[in-house]
């Protein structure tokens, strides 16, 4: 799988790893050239210091090619916008964004987004251990 | 009309006082609380310190019963989130946001965004105006109608010099519907007007020709 990832905080740099281990060519991009540190040393992917919310950047990044783009940078206005871009101009197939906010994670889901809220994941987890 | 708007930076507070002075009712929200306490000082209660892409927060604001919804901060995704969530969550009657970077105004058109304000493209059209570097300015786009009005300058040795404007070859649906000419009060011009260069001229031309028009009028 070819694999654009926006963000690389802790969970992007992870999912990246674990993608980049597993065989798949993986992206990253993070506007913030130190976040790329949180990558191990045999990544064998792209690492790019861009914004992706902007269609050449994604170009840029092989988005024509991609079979999926996660976005998760810690603001939920940017992954938005950059996982619309990759699902209504470029029609990548699979598209993931995180979203905080789990009433906006709602209205994104209903214009057709595959959004994922951790505030609601942790809670519903939280809940599950606490009723074991 | 309750006016919301998103963002107190220099357009959002200058935009707010104008529509308070006119009468209307007005909402700013802004993320930062000391730009929010200032424009307290300033305007009165009329901010609202928080994030306006969230959802809770425009539900409190009263976004329900809003009648305009106008985004202008800094980040264009802010400012995308904020007026998909007015026009497709809440159906806010009228939405517009500002763009910062020029390349996004087909994106947000493409993600169901339509009124958009390009402040970096009306500042450069202002310039280029100002400057005389252009041949042609944009005055206003009439995006229902898909017409521009634009002001061009007849220029020394252009296909313009010297013809009459019924000789122009301007596009179908094209108006010519002024005529500046330094010295003289500016007029209506017919079809048998000559023009001279340095002649400025304001048209209706259809969305798109632009370039055409640029050529008949540049040397």
């Amino acid at each position: 799988m070819n694999v654009i990832i926006m963000g690389c905080g802790r969970v992007g740099a992870e999912l990246a790893r674990l993608l980049d281990t597993q065989g798949h060519k993986v992206t990253i991009l993070d506007v913030d050239a130190s976040s790329f540190d949180k990558l191990p040393p045999n990544f064998s992917g792209t690492a790019l210091l861009e914004d992706a919310t902007d269609e050449e950047v994604l170009e840029k990044a092989g988005i024509a090619q991609a079979d999926a783009f996660v976005a998760v940078t810690r603001e939920d206005d940017k992954n938005a916008m950059a996982a619309q871009i990759a699902k209504q101009i470029f029609n990548v197939p699979k598209v993931i964004c995180r979203i905080y906010d789990p009433l906006r994670e709602e209205f994104y889901e209903s214009l057709g987004l595959e959004g994922i809220s951790p505030t609601v994941v942790f809670a519903r987890l939280l809940k599950e251990k606490l009723e074991k | 009309m309750y006016v919301i708007i998103i963002g107190a930076g220099e357009v959002g507070r200058h935009l707010g006082k104008e529509l308070l002075n006119t009468g209307h009712e007005v909402l700013i929200i802004e993320k930062e609380h000391k730009v929010c306490e200032q424009l307290g000082n300033e305007l009165g209660s009329v901010s609202l310190c928080g994030d306006g892409c969230e959802v809770a927060l425009l539900t409190k604001a009263g976004i329900a019963r809003a009648d305009m919804f106008i985004a202008v901060t800094d980040e264009d995704e802010d400012n995308l989130a904020a007026c998909q969530i007015a026009k497709q969550k809440f159906n806010v009657p009228r939405v517009i946001a500002k763009i910062n970077n020029p390349r996004n105004e087909h994106i947000f058109a493409k993600l169901g965004i339509d009124n958009v304000v390009d402040a970096v493209a009306l500042i450069l059209e202002h310039i280029k105006a100002q400057a005389a570097i252009s041949p042609l300015v944009h005055l206003l786009s009439l995006k229902e109608q898909e017409l521009e009005l634009v002001l061009v300058r007849v220029a020394e040795g252009s296909a313009a010099a010297g013809k009459w404007v019924k000789e122009l070859s301007l596009p179908l649906d094209s108006v010519v519907s002024l005529l500046i000419r330094e010295g003289q009060k500016s007029q209506i011009p017919t079809s048998d007007t000559v023009l001279q260069p340095g002649d400025q001229l304001v048209c209706l031309i259809p969305h798109g020709s632009e370039e055409s028009v640029q050529d008949i009028f540049a040397s």
